[in-house]
């Protein structure tokens, strides 16, 4: 999986592109969150555009990346889920969890 | 009913191993002429059942392996998923969707393969094992 991060204002945006599986993309993801935070993001963007396929060790990877930014008071949303990783996040009930967008100008005045 | 065998594969107990296993299972489903809604599903429940198989059957053991077989039985693709571990104790796994357990990171890949596989079965091995057993109907294969 290859993984960008940019900021828009105050927002870290980490842009996701592949798989986010076992193995691999599920540790770009734990890195490239914990990154952000320790460069002192308080407000995070996860896109999921370019994801591809998403296993149970990938949506591990987001809830673990909830729960830290979480407990730190850092506010952690989701944009541009594609169908399938929205039927998964559905499907394990976690849509209920995470804030989603369907837009990035959307996502990022959410945090105003 | 006839069973159509259309692959066996042995897979060390490492987690690369599984793209090895998609890559095969890819091939084999576009020979078949599944559709492009069941290859997702079938991908992810086999993908979820082989990383069990390494983690949790054979503990990342390299001297154990994990058994591949894809079949077609009428319109039922079947796939059988083995390792060499210890066996498995499905009531020791929890419920995911339980309230004290959604945020947890693990504990999801038996959600999957239950939601994008029309049956699941769970058997022991002759000689040590779990087998997972998982059916896919599908909608008039080409071949």
């Amino acid at each position: 999986m290859r993984v960008t991060t940019r900021t828009r204002g105050d927002v870290t945006i980490i842009d996701l592109n592949g798989k986010i599986t076992i193995g691999s993309g599920d540790i770009a993801l734990r890195n490239a969150v914990h990154q952000a935070i320790e460069a002192g993001a308080n407000k995070l963007l996860i896109n999921l555009h370019e994801v591809t396929t998403i296993d149970s060790s990938g949506v591990g990877e987001l809830v673990s990346a909830y729960t830290t930014a979480t407990n730190r008071g850092i506010r952690l949303k989701l944009v541009n889920l594609p169908d399938k990783v929205a039927d998964i996040l559905t499907v394990t009930q976690l849509i209920t969890v995470f804030d989603t967008y369907d837009s990035e100008n959307d996502a990022i005045a959410s945090f105003q | 009913m006839p069973e159509d065998h259309r692959f066996h594969l042995d897979l060390g107990s490492r987690f690369e191993n599984i793209e090895l296993a998609q890559v095969v299972l890819r091939d084999t489903l576009d020979q078949i002429g599944v559709d492009e809604d069941a290859r997702h599903d079938v991908d992810l429940a086999v993908r979820e059942a082989v990383t069990n198989a390494i983690k949790h059957g054979n503990e990342q053991n390299p001297d154990k392996q994990v058994h591949i077989d894809l079949l077609l039985e009428g319109d039922d693709l079947v796939l059988q998923i083995a390792d060499e571990g210890a066996g498995f104790d499905l009531s020791s796994v929890q419920d995911p969707l339980a309230p004290e357990n959604i945020l947890r990171p693990n504990g999801r890949g038996i959600l999957f393969m239950r939601k994008f596989m029309d049956d699941i079965q769970y058997s022991l091995r002759p000689g040590g094992g779990t087998v997972v057993t998982m059916r896919k109907r599908l909608a008039g294969p080409k071949s």
